[in-house]
């Protein structure tokens, strides 16, 4: 197990690197050869030449590409000197460079922005799940019932009401309307708990309406399969109640392929929820990627995305794991 | 196998058992009128084509189909004399895995792929007595011993995939047999294995028997399966119950055409070679439209014989011989002329 | 059977030292007089008869050959590792077998899971390629022609597979299946391909009329018809039938038997039956080969495998065989074999039956026994064959 683990860990490193090298080719090689100087970028509005010298001596970009990129990557582990000749700074491990808007550390940026995208994926991933596999699960116990049927057109309604209308409403009703929350906004956990959920409710509900229906839809069809299996008929011979039944034996199986959606969901929702944290004005990882787009900022668009493959990769390889705990048959012997 | 002679009641009594379901497609009549016991000790062999209602037989006894709208089950089913079909759900789920039990056909599907063998095996013996992790650990030990699986306490911990496939049929008969079962059921259950890999299971069955003077009902498509370990034989067709008796009785003396024909048409080691099988014509009806009257007469050689009666009234199974039963219009005589002029020589 | 051993499981160095150890690239002169595995892999098949079928109505050795199977290995390599495969030893599904069917005769191919019996049968109509060894086919060699010099075999060797329902699409009508061997090889049989197709709905009894129905309105023997009439649509002149009636209903498993039976007749068809139920291939078959692990470990003509076995694993095969007489078990005599087939990724070496062979002696162990002819036409691998009444 150990060594299947690590096997993955390894594989999901070397994929990691791909990426690195694939944004950098695509951030800073590509724009150049096109003849968008990033030292332009990064100088401002109308510089004039020495400054876009010195910028380019600072950034390293009159470096080889191999070169350029080799101090990025150390600048990631260990950290890197930024000199123009007349200033020189210091930017510590990890460092992903600073914005050309602002002169900030990618890396502060990213850190600020990370416990509000952390909050909003986990919130809104653990009411989906629990929402959806439970409604999933019941809805295909009591197949073709009333439960089913209303569930299966809620599940539709969720699936196709966009983010930026069922966001839009909810605002409406509790902050406009009824002034259940009045301007929502980001509450830092440290500060105070009960504020950051309280102000976190509306995306969590937004957020995980999409998320539910498909969850409910695929935990049903996946339970109907198992309770069909006839180990789930061994296991009613065997005089187990009901509960143990469907609880172990036909939901186990069924939360297969559920876990590896989960994990891919969960590593595309910490890349930002851009529309959900758009609508409610927070600042997460969505927002600066946004900003960073729309600004031209390469430095940040390239640390957002490394950051966002991060995770994606890392719930990959979780995924890996825990399918090799549910299912003994995956698993190396 | 000769088990003991008929005593008292039998533990297991099907008394007129109908199954039938709702389909899109009209009312499938799978089990009908049938009735049949089974003694502690005993075996009783239970034989049919696909569709004649043996399967759907056993999960009823077992309490396993899902009543409800679409599945009605009229009739007895008294084990021990108690009434399964009229007993609380909740109290039939008390009594299987504890009371009776049941072995499955493909021991591979059969078996959860996620929890360990041992997990398994214990499990009704865990709910039905409330026993420590220790000694369900230490009962599992034991099952695997008893069903001949070497190194029992190694494999404990193994996954179903990790066995053979003989040793997952020993596995599964562990178990059914964890809270000594006084039924037994067996659905096919050497089917799916290596003939050498069958008789071993036979062998290992027969011993359990012995040991726990259970009753077993064995349900197979194969003659041979059944002369090799029943007391009794139930031949069935269309859901309903064509033959019944001893099976040295039923072999030696068949007395309806469609065990003739079943005999007939098997091929057979102890037998001269033939140029040409004899055959059964046609193929079993749908439980939709099961012919009305004899649901065999379509197909059977010797309708003519039997009159009208054949396609409009249903043969009662009638007792021809001591515990020999046939539901058959031929007369008991032609049938045995039958038997010994036309049937014996070709068998 | 093999299909499923392919996983990623720990593997030994292959059994080496295993039984026929000769060369594939030995010269066919140099074929020992002894009679022991036939080794000629020329193409000449009236050269090589002293072991060829025997018939009925036609003596052994005399025989006309259609098919010669000399050496025929093939080995499912097995990888494991998860960055990068590598390879991990490999299952010998079939591992130096040999013989030859006469024309207008049946093999009887038996054995149990993992024995390599259908493997057996698919490297002889090439759906798989062999790894090493020779299949001559009408006294041409085919073990190694690539997919476009095969097409035009594929009329002469057809298959009949074990399950009617998955061997037939459900999209087409059964005219359209019938029809689509002759669509492949473009043939345009006399009166047209409908008429061909309804003639041979008819041939295996079958409503001609219900040429534009689809499988699903079938049962499961008429399905093997249908199978059976897709297979003879070509004409050709072998059929491999791999448990041609395992998935069918007692009663109508000797409808089919008795079809193929009578089609051999009517067509002088060759056939290859694979089977796991030994009391149908000694109705079907001419002659009768027994397969364990791989290897062929009897083979000889029906009457002598069946009355008079000499390989204790045959008779325990035949031993096991529930007899359908209720009286006959107390009067049999009872073989037992311990265990199970070992894995055909680790093979035990030298004999491959020892470890589950109750007359196993130091010699089994240590030496493969080879496969030799101890009376005509039959021939055994066993270091200690004798004769014995199992049934």
């Amino acid at each position: 197990m150990a060594r299947f683990i690590l096997g993955r860990l390894i594989g999901g490193i070397v994929i990691l690197w791909l990426v690195s090298v694939l944004a950098f080719v695509l951030f800073f090689v590509i724009p150049k050869a096109l003849g968008n100087n990033p030292a332009v970028l990064f100088a401002g509005r109308s510089p004039d030449p020495a400054t876009i010298a010195g910028v380019t001596k600072k950034l390293g970009l009159d470096r080889s590409y191999v070169d350029q990129y080799w101090d990025f990557l150390r600048g990631v582990f260990v950290g890197r000197h930024f000199d123009s000749g007349s200033d020189r700074s210091w930017c510590p491990a990890p460092c992903l460079g600073y914005s050309f808007r602002n002169d900030q550390p990618v890396w502060s940026q990213i850190v600020d922005a990370l416990p509000v995208t952390a909050s909003l994926s986990f919130g809104a991933a653990a009411l989906f799940l629990v929402i959806g596999v439970s409604t999933g699960v019941f809805s295909a116990v009591r197949r073709g019932g009333l439960f089913d049927r209303i569930a299966a057109a809620v599940s539709l309604a969720g699936v196709s009401l966009p983010v930026y209308f069922t966001g839009l409403l909810l605002l409406l009703l509790v902050s406009y309307k009824w002034h259940i929350i009045d301007n929502v906004h980001y509450v830092n956990f440290t500060h105070n708990p009960a504020l950051w959920a309280w102000n976190l409710i509306p995306a969590w509900l937004v957020l995980s309406l999409l998320y539910t229906a498909n969850y409910q839809r695929l935990t049903r069809a996946s339970m109907i399969e198992t309770l069909g299996e006839d180990y789930v008929r061994t296991a009613r011979a065997k005089g187990l109640p009901e509960r143990t039944v469907i609880g172990k034996h036909a939901l186990r199986p069924a939360l297969t392929p559920i876990v590896t959606i989960f994990g891919l969901d969960l590593g595309v929702l910490f890349g930002g929820a851009i529309l959900t944290e758009h609508t409610f004005g927070f600042r997460g990882l969505g927002a600066i990627s946004i900003d960073a787009v729309n600004t031209q900022d390469l430095p940040v668009t390239m640390g957002v995305t490394l950051f966002a493959a991060f995770f994606i990769i890392l719930a990959n390889v979780l995924v890996d794991v825990t399918y090799a705990i549910i299912d003994p048959r995956v698993r190396p012997s | 196998m000769t088990g003991p002679a008929p005593t008292g009641t039998p533990f297991l009594q099907v008394r007129d058992l109908t199954v039938s379901f709702r389909t899109d497609d009209g009312v499938v009549h799978a089990v009908d009128k049938l009735s049949f016991s089974v003694e502690r000790g005993r075996t009783l062999g239970i034989v049919g084509e696909s569709g004649s209602g043996k399967s759907v037989t056993s999960l009823a006894i077992m309490g396993l189909h899902r009543r409800g709208r679409r599945v009605g089950i009229d009739g007895e089913i008294r084990l021990d004399g108690e009434d399964l079909v009229t007993a609380a759900a909740e109290r039939v789920r008390g009594l299987r895995g504890r009371r009776m039990a049941m072995i499955f056909q493909d021991p591979l599907s059969s078996m959860h792929p996620q929890f360990t063998v041992g997990e398994q095996i214990v499990e009704a013996y865990r709910v039905h007595n409330r026993v420590s992790r220790a000694t369900a650990r230490r009962r599992a030990t034991e099952l695997l011993e008893l069903v001949g699986i070497p190194e029992p306490a190694r494999r404990l911990d193994d996954y179903p995939h990790q066995f053979s496939g003989g040793m997952r049929q020993r596995a599964m008969i562990a178990m059914a047999v964890s809270c000594n079962p006084e039924l037994l059921i067996a659905d096919e259950p050497t089917t799916a294995l290596d003939v050498t890999v069958q008789a071993q299971i036979l062998d290992l069955m027969r011993e359990l028997q012995k040991e726990f003077n259970s009753a077993i009902i064995i349900i197979t498509h194969d003659l041979g399966v059944v002369a090799e370990i029943s007391d009794d034989i139930l031949v069935m067709y269309a859901g309903q119950a064509m033959e019944h008796g001893p099976v040295e009785e039923v072999f030696a003396h068949a007395e309806h055409p469609y065990t003739w024909g079943l005999l007939q048409s098997i091929t057979r080691l102890d037998r001269q070679l033939e140029t040409t099988l004899r055959t059964i014509p046609g193929s079993p009806p749908s439980l939709i439209n099961v012919p009305p009257g004899c649901p065999f007469h379509p197909r059977c050689t010797y309708r003519e014989l039997a009159g009208p009666a054949a396609s409009t009234v249903r043969p009662p199974l009638t007792e021809t011989s001591p515990g020999h039963r046939v539901a058959c219009h031929l007369p008991v005589e032609q049938r045995r002329r039958l038997l010994r002029e036309e049937v014996t020589p070709t068998l | 059977m093999t299909d499923n051993l392919t996983k990623d499981v720990p593997s030994p160095p292959a059994g080496e030292g295993a039984v026929p150890a000769q060369a594939t690239d030995a010269p066919a002169t140099d074929a020992p007089a002894t009679g022991a595995v036939p080794a000629a892999t020329g193409a000449v098949p009236a050269a090589t008869a002293e072991a060829g079928g025997a018939t009925r109505g036609r003596p052994a050795g005399g025989g006309d050959e259609l098919v010669r199977v000399t050496d025929l290995t093939k080995l499912f390599p097995v990888r494991r590792g998860t960055l990068v495969r590598r390879g991990a030893g490999a299952v010998r599904a079939v591992d130096g077998v040999g013989f030859a069917i006469d024309r207008g005769t049946t093999l009887g191919l038996v054995g149990e899971s993992g024995s390599g019996k259908s493997t057996t049968g698919r490297l002889i109509s090439r759906l798989l390629e062999p790894t090493s060894g020779s299949v001559v086919f009408d006294g041409r060699d085919i073990s190694h022609l690539s997919t476009r010099e095969l097409r035009p075999l594929r009329r002469d060797i057809q298959m009949i597979f074990q399950d009617p329902y998955s061997s037939l699409n459900p999209r087409h009508t059964i005219g359209a299946i019938v029809a689509a061997p002759l669509r492949i090889q473009k043939q345009v049989p006399r009166g047209g391909v409908r008429n061909r197709v309804r003639e041979l709905l008819e041939l295996v009894g079958l409503n001609p009329e219900h040429y534009n129905r689809y499988p699903n309105e079938f049962s499961g023997g008429q399905r093997q018809r249908i199978g059976i009439a897709r297979a003879l649509a070509t004409r050709p002149k072998l059929i491999i039938a791999d448990e041609p009636v395992s998935a069918l209903d007692v009663s109508i498993r000797a409808q089919i038997i008795n079809l193929l039976d009578g089609l051999r007749t009517d067509f002088g068809l060759t056939y290859l039956f694979i089977a796991h139920d030994l009391s149908m291939v000694r109705h079907l078959s001419d002659r009768v080969a027994v397969m364990y692990l791989g290897q062929i470990i009897e083979l000889a003509d029906r009457t002598d495998l069946f009355e008079g076995a000499l390989h204790p694993y045959t008779h325990a095969l035949l031993s096991a065989v529930p007899i359908p007489d209720p009286t006959s078990h107390r009067r049999r005599e009872r073989i037992r074999l311990r265990d199970e087939v070992p894995s055909p990724l680790d093979p035990p070496p030298a004999c491959r039956f020892h470890p589950r062979c109750w007359k196993a002696q130091e010699l089994c162990r240590t030496e493969a026994p080879p496969l030799l002819e101890r009376t005509p036409g039959h021939q055994v691998a066993c270091h200690f064959p004798e004769k014995r009444d199992v049934v």
